[in-house]
């Protein structure tokens, strides 16, 4: 285990679902879910194509709605209170697969648009917030620019750092690297394996299991909707104690 | 070495050789020409094809132009002159060209005022098209629709200060209000005007002609100053309504939903033409006798429903085509509804809407010269009208629909070119 995964984890309680249970129409996709995640935990989720992975973390900032059970994000209970989904949005940050930058605007307001309008800061120092992190995601010298003029790597960096300008407690992000080229790749773990480091509690549907060995202090395997195994990374990928685990990994390791 | 080198070379050159031209045949016009019009045996038939219509075209426009004849009083003097010549009659136009622009009643006398409204279209409508003129100019944009309803029916000036001071109390009364709910900043907001109206209106009553111009009433209006009107109100009033008609039609509330699609639905399946007999005739139903509502004002609500309904269509099609990403980031951001739409949503959607918006526009404008089938005398009302019925001019059939032709033009590839400029301006790289 590396000196990374022991770091400041608390025991206050960042997420808390109990008996989550969310239906598309008929199709029961989450089935009773109970997870418990610490502030400044690293929580990897992995699974197969269509095992719930996304819709568990869109549940957490209310993109999807939930129809049994609790989910309490920072003490605030999600209901269907506008108040506390708005309260519970600004806590949490989320990046998503495909980057969702905004194209009409420049990285720059991209970044100082939510701080500006949810916030209300003042513009100037809504900006300074946005360059200082931009320059922590290592792209100050591209602010002026509009997405569509940035690569991949890059526009998901900024993704990032227009997260981070809203000073979230909590960051999920949904695969945010499967949509890049493999030279990309690392660039953007980089940057996730720096906020690691600072503490910030955070939970990743991802599929790079080195990420996921080196920051990660809990593992979880997800499969038809429910939450099959969660183990330390070390004991979860080196003696998986489920069949369905076993079988997944071999196919995503073997190759 | 190098001594030896003048012996032992026969030839030295001193001169550089001027660069060759390149064998004709291989640039120019000759290559052009060779390449783009005459590249195979179907090209070279459409293009002297081609040349032969524009050639038969010019040589039967050109004389018509060239010996038109101006400065005369009369069809009959005209074509004395003309005889045998194909000349135009242009004189017509001179002679008249006051009641094409403004209607045969208009008083000549005040002909100032609605150019002057003209004139200072420009400057209100200059921010709106151009975002990078100061915003401050947006305040006269709001007083201009006051103002030039002033310049053009005139009256006294307390109408259109009343008018404008209405809308300013229940936009105060709004944003007090707003803070408790929106439903109760817009319900305190129309109480607010109407209380301003009324009581204001006891003003207005008392002092009838303080600073007051000649009184125009609304069937005195004509010519292409009323198509501009009309074409100006509508799309300025549609615009808006579009955009809520759009997001009403995708609202979760089904109450708002069902309404706007009916209203889209219904609106879109009948002919504007039987709209604006509605407007005509029926309308005038609806309303107490005594209150009279003005036969303009009847046609542009009437055409104001017809292109907003086109226009939240197209606007629909706009917000379709939005990525689910782009509310989803919005969204998790925790912008609420109301700023996600205005500042994520809808400047993208506007964007890819553009050109449906200005073909809607554009139709719009055009579709005003419709009103001269209510017998309203716009444009083409004039011509058809007074004009050609009248001894001196009937028959000058041809320069009178050329000169409403250019002027629709003018206006129709003027906004078509601006909008192509916005396009580009607005392009932001790939998505
Ligand atoms: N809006 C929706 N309506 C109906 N069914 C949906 C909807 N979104 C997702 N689903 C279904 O719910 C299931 C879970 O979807 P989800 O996106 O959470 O899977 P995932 O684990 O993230 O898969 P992947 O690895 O492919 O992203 C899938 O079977 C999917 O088809
Ligand atoms: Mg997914």
């Amino acid at each position: 285990m590396n000196e990374t995964a022991a770091m400041q984890v608390s025991d206050e309680v960042a997420i808390d679902i109990q008996g989550m249970n969310k239906w598309y129409g008929t199709f029961h996709v989450l089935r009773d879910i109970d997870l418990t995640v610490f502030r400044g935990e690293r929580i990897v989720i992995c699974g197969p194509s269509g095992s719930g992975k996304s819709t568990l973390i869109r549940c957490i900032n209310a993109l999807e709605e939930h129809q049994q059970g609790s989910i309490t994000v920072d003490g605030t209970l999600l209901s269907s209170d506008l108040k506390n989904i708005d309260t519970i949005r600004s806590e949490v940050g989320m990046c998503f697969q495909h980057f969702n930058l905004f194209p009409h605007l420049t990285i720059l307001e991209n970044c100082t648009l939510a701080p500006i309008w949810v916030r209300k800061t003042p513009k100037k120092e809504a900006e300074e917030t946005a360059m200082h992190f931009l320059e922590k995601v290592k792209i100050p010298d591209q602010a002026l620019k509009y997405p569509g003029q940035l690569s991949g790597g890059q526009q998901q960096r900024v993704a990032i750092a227009r997260s981070l300008c809203m000073r979230p407690r909590i960051m999920l992000f949904d695969e945010p690297t499967s949509a890049l080229d493999p030279e990309m790749i690392k660039e953007v773990l980089d940057t996730m394996i720096e906020l690691a480091e600072e503490g910030m509690t955070m939970l990743c549907v991802t599929h790079e299991m080195g990420f996921a060995r080196q920051v990660a202090n809990r593992v979880i395997f997800m499969d038809a909707g429910q939450i099959v195994e969660q183990n330390e990374p070390e004991e979860f990928f080196n003696n998986p104690k489920s069949e369905r685990t076993q079988l997944f990994l071999s196919q995503i390791l073997g190759h | 070495m190098s001594d030896t080198h003048a012996q032992t070379v026969a030839f030295v050159r001193h001169t550089e050789i001027p660069p060759a031209p390149p064998p004709p045949g291989q640039t120019g016009a000759v290559k052009w020409m060779r390449e783009n019009l005459f590249s195979g045996p179907f090209n070279t038939i459409m293009t002297l094809l081609g040349v032969y219509i524009v050639y038969t075209l010019v040589v039967g426009i050109f004389p018509w132009i060239a010996n038109g004849v101006w400065g005369v009083d009369n069809i009959r003097e005209c074509r004395e002159i003309t005889q045998g010549n194909g000349g135009a009659c242009f004189a017509v136009i001179e002679q008249r060209w006051q009641q094409l622009l403004f209607g045969f009643e208009y008083p000549s006398s005040e002909y100032w005022r609605p150019t002057f409204a003209f004139v200072l279209l420009f400057v209100a409508v200059a921010p709106v098209l151009f975002l990078n003129l100061p915003r401050i100019m947006l305040a006269f944009t709001g007083i201009y629709p006051f103002l030039a309803y002033f310049l053009i029916w005139g009256g006294t000036i307390l109408i259109p200060i009343t008018a404008l001071l209405g809308f300013v109390v229940g936009y105060f009364a709004f944003r007090r209000l707003e803070r408790n709910s929106f439903a109760a900043g817009l319900f305190g907001a129309v109480a607010a005007a109407l209380i301003t109206w009324w009581v204001t209106g006891f003003l207005v009553q008392a002092a009838p002609n303080f600073l007051a111009l000649p009184e125009v009433a609304s069937r005195n209006m004509g010519g292409f100053m009323l198509n501009m009107i009309l074409g100006t109100v509508c799309v300025s009033l549609s615009l808006p309504i579009g955009i809520a008609l759009a997001l009403g039609r995708q609202s979760h509330m089904p109450i708002i939903k069902w309404i706007c699609v009916i209203f889209i639905e219904f609106i879109r399946g009948v002919p504007l033409i039987t709209l604006l007999f509605v407007a005509n005739v029926v309308l005038a139903y609806f309303f107490p006798p005594e209150t009279s509502l003005d036969l303009i004002l009847r046609v542009i609500i009437m055409i104001t429903m017809f292109s907003s309904a086109y226009i939240a269509e197209v606007i629909r099609g706009g917000l379709a085509a939005l990525p689910r990403g782009q509310y989803e980031a919005a969204d998790s951001l925790g912008l609420d509804y109301a700023q996600a739409t205005r500042l994520i949503i809808m400047p993208q959607a506007l964007k890819i809407s553009i050109p449906g918006i200005v073909n809607v526009a554009v139709g719009l404008f055009k579709d005003t010269t419709l009103v001269s089938v209510i017998s309203m005398f716009d444009l083409v009302g004039m011509i058809r009208g007074p004009i050609l019925s009248s001894t001196d001019w009937a028959g000058v059939y041809w320069e009178l629909w050329a000169f409403a032709s250019v002027l629709f033009f003018v206006v129709c590839y003027g906004i078509s070119q601006y909008s192509q400029w916005l396009e580009r301006k607005l392009q932001t790289g790939h998505r």
